[in-house]
């Protein structure tokens, strides 16, 4: 059965504790990170998991565990930026290893989390991720895509988008931002075959908690790529995580859709889409690429390659339905 | 007070979960989210957005009901506000609240 909005406000209401992240972190004001958090926890809590979360270094992990205090209620362990996904591999066999020996009831459902940013899995973590799902261990990858390493001040990243005005690529007279496009990551973990990989946004929380539900019960590993603006870097105001992440569902900046063991769903289709003008234009991040004399022709050449990769998307639910791989 | 290294414990690990409350985050906060109880259609989407689990609500009835804010730890992002239907929350300065 679904999770329900009311049963979740029902089981949860204020008792942070019982989510996993509690009130006082120190992200900042409208910061999106949190609420994936919250999304992903409350749907392993309400389906009788007990979490257990790994945190890459990032904006997340530096901002709940500020020594004395932490914003966890649940199991937690940080080891490093680039091991988050090896460091929780070790963890859910040890949580095996300790079923084996009788130490743990046999029938207690633990989810094994891992919350990572953009930086620690796009570019950093990529290798421990791949290992993770290479071996098969039953674990869900968060990763909340920031675009960009923001906790150390706007640096450029593996999924910073073209045109974005980085500390690192700056929008200048010779160059418009970052020139490469962002990497498609679940592409990359979806060819890892026995895995469940999907991208998820805050604005649609009924489809966020489907895929967590799903992530859950999937024998084996699970990625979600979870949308999650930056309000501070990307020069938007504090309230608009939301409105920011509905506009990049609608242009098709950000398609919703999963991969199932090489099985392609598109799981939102808007019935009309926007131009992917409206998405850059309320940001700050894109103001410098928007003031250069040739930012049509990249606009253009942006909503081409988003155009492109959309109907790729509608190809390959067509040509994979029902074809698991393994 | 700062504990002393006696006071601390091994390795410096912390051993109470969820001991970031005792830090009110509620002092960041600019703008000041004020509920209008008439408009409100209980909803819950500001509970669920609230990134400081800051929205009291109250479920001891049939369906949960929005009580108000915890200002203690909301940092006044107004998310609430931009998330809510019927536009039932406003944000104001909080110069406004200051007591003399």
């Amino acid at each position: 059965m679904p999770v329900n909005l009311f049963d979740l406000a029902k089981t949860f209401e204020t008792r942070a504790e019982d989510v996993g992240l509690v009130q006082g972190h120190r992200l900042c004001p409208g910061c999106a990170a949190p609420i994936v958090v919250k999304f992903s926890l409350m749907v392993a809590r309400k389906l009788g998991y007990e979490p257990v979360v790994a945190l890459a270094t990032g904006c997340l992990e530096v901002s709940t565990t500020i020594y004395p205090y932490t914003a966890w209620t649940v199991p937690y362990i940080h080891n490093a930026f680039e091991n988050s996904a090896a460091t929780m591999s070790g963890v859910e066999t040890a949580a095996k290893a300790l079923k084996k020996f009788g130490k743990i009831p046999q029938d207690k459902k633990y989810a094994f989390f891992v919350f990572a940013g953009d930086g620690g899995t796009y570019d950093i973590g990529l290798q421990s991720l791949s290992g993770m799902i290479e071996r098969g261990h039953k674990v869900i990858y968060v990763l909340y895509d920031n675009e960009g390493y923001m906790n150390t001040g706007n640096q450029r990243s593996g999924s910073t988008p073209t045109g974005s005005n980085t500390t690192t690529a700056p929008v200048g007279k010779v160059i418009p931002g970052k020139v490469q496009l962002k990497k498609n990551i679940v592409e990359i973990v979806a060819g890892h075959e026995y895995v469940y990989a999907a991208t998820a946004s805050i604005s649609d929380p009924n489809d966020f908690f489907a895929k967590i539900e799903k992530a859950l019960n999937f024998d084996g590993p699970s990625f979600i790529a979870a949308f999650s603006p930056c309000v501070r870097f990307w020069r938007v105001p504090d309230s608009a995580a939301n409105s920011i992440s509905k506009l990049a569902v609608e242009t098709k900046y950000w398609p919703l859709y999963e991969v199932d063991r090489g099985v392609y769903k598109v799981t939102r289709k808007p019935r009309q889409f926007k131009p992917l003008i409206e998405f850059l234009k309320p940001q700050g991040r894109f103001k410098p690429l928007l003031s250069r004399p040739d930012a049509e022709e990249i606009i253009n050449e942006l909503q081409e390659y988003v155009d492109r990769r959309w109907e790729r998307l509608l190809i390959l639910e067509e040509a994979t339905k029902g074809k698991y791989i393994r | 007070m700062l504990k002393g290294w006696k006071d601390i414990p091994i390795g410096g690990i912390i051993d109470e979960p969820g001991k970031s409350r005792e830090y009110k985050t509620g002092t960041w906060r600019v703008l000041r989210p004020i509920l209008h109880e008439d408009k409100c259609v209980h909803c819950m989407f500001c509970w669920l957005y609230c990134p400081d689990m800051a929205i009291v609500i109250d479920s001891s009835g049939q369906k949960p009901k929005m009580v108000g804010f915890n200002y203690d730890y909301c940092k006044g992002c107004g998310l609430c506000a931009d998330v809510c239907p019927t536009k039932a929350i406003e944000m104001r300065p909080e110069t406004e609240f200051i007591e003399e």
